[in-house]
């Protein structure tokens, strides 16, 4: 019942988008009528190209063709023109091969009509008028290009079920670039961009900003339009002379158009891919939108305006337009902002009711260890746990909205052991800052490339580049294996130490070293249990390992590519696995296939976190987004931008209500989940962040970076400052002040050591780790 | 073979990277037996450059999951096997390989060196020592407080180390500081030769770090002394920040005014010559790695040398130290500083009462030093004069042979000649590159023949008889017009000429007897009337005009230190080498030009010894000579 992969998109409302989009075309040929002027901006926005949705429905509307293909199942809206013609074509294949079952569940599924021909036939006179989808978009000829491109790629992705998502995800290059083929006079592009220029520095203030977002979305829609057409002199010239205008965080991706100049080069590039099949959106105040569109249209400047409505998904607002900061805090990935619309789905961003756990064995610990009157202070204790716990907290969700693991009685003593410890941890603040350990990593000549510790700091992993996985004992306690079947048989079962019994004295050691991969390990996770571990690989693959025989358990394969992060539940059984794929899967222990697939980035999916509750997976990718995904359905449910290099570190505050998320450009961003907004920005790092995590009680995040030094912020502040302004809130624009140094408590240095992980003990110590760089 | 990659850098100045020349897309074809058009040569280096751009770009996100800084070949290969292309092979050592260029070409090349693989697969002694990986933890912030330094744990030395290698650093420690001799050699041998040490380095460079403790036992000392020459020589040993420690124990027998000296009967000045031939053999052969410390050693061998305070025999220090430093360090440090410090000597020479009759002694000591030293100064300098360009080409110091020529017979102390010419080894560069805001830059050469001059008012015709004498010169015929028949006649060495030897004390006692009134030369010669026939013919006597620049070859022929006719050299050339990884092998051959035995047994500085004018040390007796020969034998 989980798999929700083929689920493609449906279609609804197809001849109502029909007619808008004759209705459309009208528009754009005769000009515009000041009497539907109206009605027109408001299907503009939401309209693909081929004015397949409704906007006017005012309901979730996808984000992207990625999310669609994998979660579309409760969507209105319908996904890109090819994920049609994609299904169309696997329908075909069925029937060619005399698989009607099969042709009729895909139907089912998909919501088909029974004719299809018709439904095509309209489809493809849309696509023709349209242009987007296709040159030859000819009765059969298409559907058959179409055709042998998904047997490829589904024979070059071996799960079947995951033949759209990866027909999604490579679209073929000629469909993708056949956009480009209409042209208007090459040397005239100049002229174009420099009217357009000309005509935003003109505009009011007030406009100009928000117009001058257009500048880096069409520069490069048009270089690329030059280089496909094999206009190279003047691609160069273009490119020399408007490079110097966009905004330096762009500089990244510049370089890269910089280098491609042969429309050869186009072919495989991913970077163009991205541009191509994903809308760079914009989010544009409505007076700005009107007196960018009055002024294209005096001009006739068609050919910018062919590449509004194809490449860009304007988001229109009401209300005040934005200014530069608050822009620009907004604006740096891969593919514009994230829509207005993507960010407002609710998210139940509270805590699980902690189970209500019996302390038999509490009282007599305490007991034992006070021999003075403190057991009589711990009944009220227990108390006012338990009732703090039966308190269904509003944000949350349901307790069984996704089915988690019983608890079994070692988590039950374990719960006791953190409870005991939490009663005593410190309690943090800008006056009393948490101690440091730092555990370095000597001679490490490996390569150092993760690290995890368990949550009760007993254990601590590290992933190496020569791919091994080795785990060392923090406590005196040394690491022990079961013993071998033979011996275990030996054992009296009935005796009360027997649990002690099964371990092998013998292969008691501080560290033990786990051989089974084949590439440089990126990404470990413990289990919560401490009974497994996780790691993630260059090989493809991401192996659990049992931490009571120190043998690997299962290899989950489907990534196919370098993963390169892992990270368990924290209820465990499920855990999260991203990599250079820009899926990230959701696994289960005891499932060998995945069981949600998450795709919609952009580019590789560069990290992985669980929320608190379970019920949601935050990924933080290169093409410089953060997604979080709903495990229930896997949809997208939030996306943040406002990074302006890949994302490198994540993590939810311990109320589950913020995330924090750290990148390349240094910076440590703060979200709130349940506006989806952008709440805070803490500079000071000058160079990536590699790890964040907050203190047990969310008072203190620590973050950990590559410029050898841990940082701690405060983030109660961070979080307080927000919560007075709700017109932010209201709007949905951030105004962020710039208070980074107000916020840091401390920056402490290590010793030419790189700082890549951070862990907090359950009594709030603060422990960070690195390999010592000579 | 295939690391010729000519690359022309992009003259555009807006794009940043680099770009492959169509030329060099030609010249790999034409490798390939392929004649490309110019058109399809530039279409393919353009697609070359973009697919290396491309590869590039995707290789940089390994490097970011790794949590590096440095791009590596690894990565690289990485993003090239995920794209389905070839990987490159041969490139993945850890260090960085050097790119050098050719200049008439505009080429570009990694140094490919061959490595004999047979010799590798052979090898018995691959290097071990790698320590275990390890986490360890230190509380680096009580309370988020704490001191501002960085803070977190080095790996300063190696943690554990197997119940092997204690047993054997227990053993190598007692046997050389211990009373059997034949065993203290054996240690040694062992040390200088054992590949699997590296884990012990550190215990081995704190046990001589105790030197200072010892400074009253001479014999320690020099076991001390012993065991930092045998790390030193061990190919397979990388010392790294190491060699500071030993430097600086180092630099502690030669310059500190040890306890053991108190007792004249002991003999600190052997000890004291034979760590600053130490000093200059670890120069020469770990050059890359104590470069840095160069300059500081020069200056606290000046402050020592200007302290009139200091005892003599921490002056005598400072002067074999610079000595062992190259002539460059003499001829800068102790030249000029030679008149201000002349005074003072010249006092206590002067000075016959009983009760000075050590610091006499003494006084002969930095005497007989600092004329060794000069001299060579002389030597080296009028040889780089004359032969800059043949040194500069090759480094080959085969011409320095005849003027050095005693050197040859001393095969335990091979520190390697002097460079001539700026570029051909690193340490005389060391002098310019020194700190800013010393005196080096405001520092001129004084030119030869006015060198030569105001050294000869300084030591008058016991400098001059230092250029007749050595075997070198009689070996072939001067060739200079002003060179006098009176110089001719004597050369011929002691055994030939047994007169030498018994006429060098009286030189000596001359120069005792006759009081220093007016320091000029015309009045030192003119004591010195009867001994006319040592000195060299070109004195200043007939060229009284310091500093004339003109006659230079005149006065200091040129044909007497190039001595094309000796033949080849004997000494071979050192080249520092690091010992790294696999590069280890690096330093092996040259390792067998030192000669593992220690130079006691050689014979031939005594035979030198007896020519020199020996400065009152007449009444002592010879054997004595045979312990201290190493003062005389530095000169090197």
């Amino acid at each position: 019942t989980h798999d929700l992969i083929l689920h493609g998109s449906c279609f609804p409302f197809l001849n109502l988008a029909h007619a808008h989009f004759i209705f459309k075309m009208a528009a754009v040929q005769g000009g515009l009528a000041d009497t539907n002027e109206e009605k027109d901006i408001k299907t503009e926005p939401s309209s693909d190209g081929f004015g397949n949705n409704n906007a006017n429905d005012g309901r979730v509307l996808s984000t992207s063709p990625g999310s669609s293909a994998s979660a579309g199942i409760n969507k209105s809206a319908t996904g890109a023109p090819e994920d049609q013609q994609t299904l169309l074509a696997v329908l075909q294949f069925l029937r060619k091969n005399k698989l009607t079952e099969s042709v009729e569940i895909l139907r089912r599924e998909a919501g088909l009509p029974e004719d299809s021909p018709e439904l095509k036939g309209s489809d493809s006179s849309g696509a023709g008028s349209g242009g987007a989808a296709g040159s030859g978009d000819k009765e059969g000829g298409d559907a058959s290009s179409l055709l042998s491109r998904v047997t490829i790629s589904s024979s070059a992705v071996a799960q079947t079920s995951s033949v759209t998502a990866a027909g999604e995800d490579q679209p073929d290059v000629n469909v993708v670039l056949s956009a480009y083929n209409q042209q208007g006079d090459p040397p005239l592009y100049q002229v174009y961009y420099s009217g357009l220029k000309k005509f935003i520095e003109s505009v009011l203030d007030c406009h100009r900003a928000e117009l001058s977002q257009l500048f880096y979305p069409l520069f490069v829609h048009m270089y690329l339009e030059l280089v496909y057409n094999n206009h190279e002199s003047e691609a160069k010239a273009f490119f020399e002379k408007f490079s110097g205008d966009q905004e330096c965080y762009y500089e990244d991706d510049l370089r890269v158009l910089s280098s491609l100049s042969k429309r050869e080069h186009m072919r495989g590039n991913e970077t163009l891919m991205d541009f191509r099949t994903s809308k760079f959106v914009l989010r544009i105040s409505r007076d700005s939108y009107q007196l960018l569109k009055r002024h294209l249209q005096e001009r006739q400047n068609n050919q910018i305006w062919n590449i509004i409505q194809e490449h860009l998904y304007i988001d229109i607002f009401d209300g005040m337009p934005r200014s530069k900061g608050q822009i620009d805090a907004m604006s740096g990935s891969l593919a514009g902002e994230g829509k207005r619309e993507a960010n407002k789905a609710k998210v139940y961003y509270g805590l699980l009711k902690e189970p209500e756990i019996e302390l038999p064995l509490d009282d007599e610990d305490e007991e034992a260890e006070n021999e003075e009157g403190k057991p009589k202070k711990k009944k009220p204790k227990k108390d006012s746990m338990g009732s703090k716990s039966k308190k269904q907290d509003p944000n949350a969700p349901s307790q069984t909205r996704i089915p988690l693991p019983e608890l079994k009685d070692s988590d039950k003593l374990d719960k006791i052991m953190y409870m005991k410890e939490a009663t005593k941890r410190i309690r943090l603040g800008p006056d009393n800052l948490p101690s440091i350990c730092f555990y370095s990593f000597l001679n490490a000549y490996q390569g150092l490339t993760a690290v995890d510790f368990t949550d009760d700091s007993s254990l601590i992993a590290g992933g190496f580049a020569d791919s091994t996985v080795r785990v060392w004992s923090v406590t005196p306690k040394k690491l022990r294996k079961v013993k071998s079947a033979a011996d275990l048989n030996l054992i009296d079962k009935e005796s009360d130490d027997v649990l002690e019994r099964i371990m092998d004295e013998k292969t008691a050691s501080e560290s033990k070293i786990l051989y089974g991969h084949s590439g440089p390990v990126y990404g470990i996770s413990f289990s919560p249990d401490r009974n497994y571990l996780l790691s993630s690989s260059e090989d493809g693959t991401v192996r659990l390992w049992s931490l009571q025989t120190f043998t690997c358990l299962v290899g989950y394969k489907g990534h196919n590519y370098p993963v390169w992060d892992t990270h368990f539940s924290p209820h465990g059984y499920y855990f999260v696995s991203g990599g250079h794929d820009r899926v990230a899967r959701l696994w289960a222990t005891d499932h060998y296939q995945p069981l949600r697939m998450f795709s919609g980035h952009l580019a590789d999916v560069t990290c992985t976190r669980f929320h608190p509750n379970s019920n949601y997976v935050a990924t933080g990718s290169s093409d410089r987004t953060i997604r979080l995904w709903d495990v229930l359905n896997g949809n997208c449910v939030r996306i943040f931008t406002g990074h302006k290099g890949p994302i490198h570190a994540l993590a939810f505050s311990p109320n589950g209500k913020f995330l924090a998320s750290g990148a390349t450009d240094g910076r440590v961003l703060l979200w709130d989940i349940g506006h989806g907004l952008m709440i805070g920005e803490l500079k000071g790092h000058t160079d990536t962040i590699y790890s964040l995590r907050f203190s047990r009680d969310g008072e203190i995040l620590a973050s950990g970076s590559m410029d050898n030094t841990v940082r701690l912020w405060d983030a109660m502040k961070a979080f307080d400052d927000l919560e007075t302004d709700d017109f932010t809130a209201a709007t949905g624009h951030v105004h962020l002040q710039d208070n980074s140094q107000e916020l840091l408590l401390g920056t402490y240095m290590s010793k030419s050591t790189p700082v890549i992980h951070l862990h907090f003990t359950r009594r709030n110590l603060l422990l960070a780790t690195g390999a010592y760089n000579p | 073979n295939h690391s010729m990659v000519g690359v022309i850098m992009a003259d555009r100045e807006e794009r940043r990277f680099a770009e492959v020349s169509r030329e060099s897309v030609k010249l790999m074809a034409e490798s390939a037996g392929v004649e490309l058009a110019d058109d399809v040569a530039a279409l393919l280096a353009e697609d070359v450059c973009y697919r290396l751009r491309e590869a590039t770009q995707s290789s940089s996100q390994f490097m970011r999951h790794a949590k590096r800084r440095k791009l590596t070949v690894e990565d690289f290969n990485r993003a090239l096997r995920w794209s389905k292309v070839e990987a490159i092979c041969g490139y993945g050592a850890q260090d960085a390989l050097p790119f050098r260029s050719v200049k008439e070409g505009e080429l570009f090349f990694i140094e490919d060196r061959d490595i004999n693989l047979v010799e590798l697969a052979l090898a018995t002694n691959i290097p071990k020592g790698c320590a275990e990986t390890m986490v360890r933890v230190n509380v680096s912030y009580l309370d988020g407080k704490g001191n501002l330094e960085p803070q977190g744990t080095v790996p300063t030395a190696v943690q554990s180390l197997s119940d092997d290698l204690l047993k054997y650093y227990q053993q190598i420690t007692r046997a050389i500081l211990g009373e059997d001799p034949h065993l203290m050699k054996v240690a040694l041998l062992d040390l200088q030769s054992n590949s699997k040490i590296a884990a012990l380095l550190p215990y081995f460079v704190y046990v001589i770090s105790g030197v200072k403790s010892v400074s009253h036992d001479l014999e320690q000392l020099n076991r001390l002394l012993h065991m930092v020459k045998s790390l030193v020589q061990n190919p397979y040993l990388y010392l790294g920040s190491y060699v500071r420690s030993l430097v600086s124990s180092v630099m502690y027998c030669i310059l500190e005014p040890l306890a053991a000296s108190i007792n004249p009967l002991n003999d600190h000045w052997t000890l004291r010559d034979y760590a600053a031939l130490l000093l200059s053999h670890i120069f020469w052969t770990h050059g890359d790695l104590v470069s840095g410390l160069y300059h500081q050693i020069l200056l606290s061998l000046q402050k020592v040398l200007s302290d009139p305070v200091r005892p003599l025999c921490s002056h005598y220090g400072a002067v074999v130290g610079l000595h062992a430093l190259g002539w460059k360090a003499v001829e800068r440090v102790l030249f000029p500083h030679l008149p201000a410090y002349w005074a003072n000597l010249q006092a206590v020479l002067d000075d016959y009462s009983v009760s000075n009759a050590q610091v006499k002694a003494d006084g002969h000591k930095v005497y007989g030093a600092i004329l060794v030293a000069v001299e060579r100064l002389l030597k080296m300098k009028a040889l780089s004069l004359s032969q800059p360009a043949e040194l500069g080409s090759g480094g080959q110091p085969g011409s320095v042979g005849g003027a050095m020529g005693y050197r040859v017979s001393s095969p335990g102390l091979s520190p390697p000649p002097e460079p001539l010419s700026e570029a051909a080894l690193g340490i005389a560069s060391h002098l310019q590159a020194g700190g800013a805001g010393c005196p080096w830059e405001e520092w001129t050469p004084v030119p030869l023949p006015a060198m030569y001059c105001e050294l000869y008012s300084f030591f008058g015709d016991s400098l001059a008889v230092r250029f007749s004498t050595g075997p070198g010169f009689g070996s072939f015929p001067p060739c200079a017009p002003s060179h006098s028949d009176g110089a001719r006649k004597e050369p011929p060495g002691p055994a030939s000429n047994p007169d030498t030897t018994r006429k060098m004390p009286q030189l000596t006692a001359n120069l005792n007897i006759s009081p220093r009134q007016d320091g000029s030369p015309q009045g030192m010669t003119r004591n010195k009337g009867p001994q006319v026939g040592f000195e060299l013919g070109p004195l200043p006597r007939t060229q009284p005009t310091w500093g004339a620049p003109g006659p230079s070859r005149d006065v200091f022929p040129k044909a007497r230190f190039t001595s094309p006719q000796t033949g080849l050299p004997v000494f071979s050339f050192l080249i520092g080498g690091r010992q790294m990884g696999r590069r280890c092998q690096g330093r092996r051959p040259f390792q067998t030009t030192f000669a593992p035995t220690p130079p006691l047994s050689a014979i031939a500085p005594r035979a030198y010894a007896h020519k020199l004018p020996v400065i009152g040390r007449v009444g002592k007796p010879v054997r004595r000579w045979a312990c201290s020969h190493y003062s005389l034998h530095l000169p090197l």
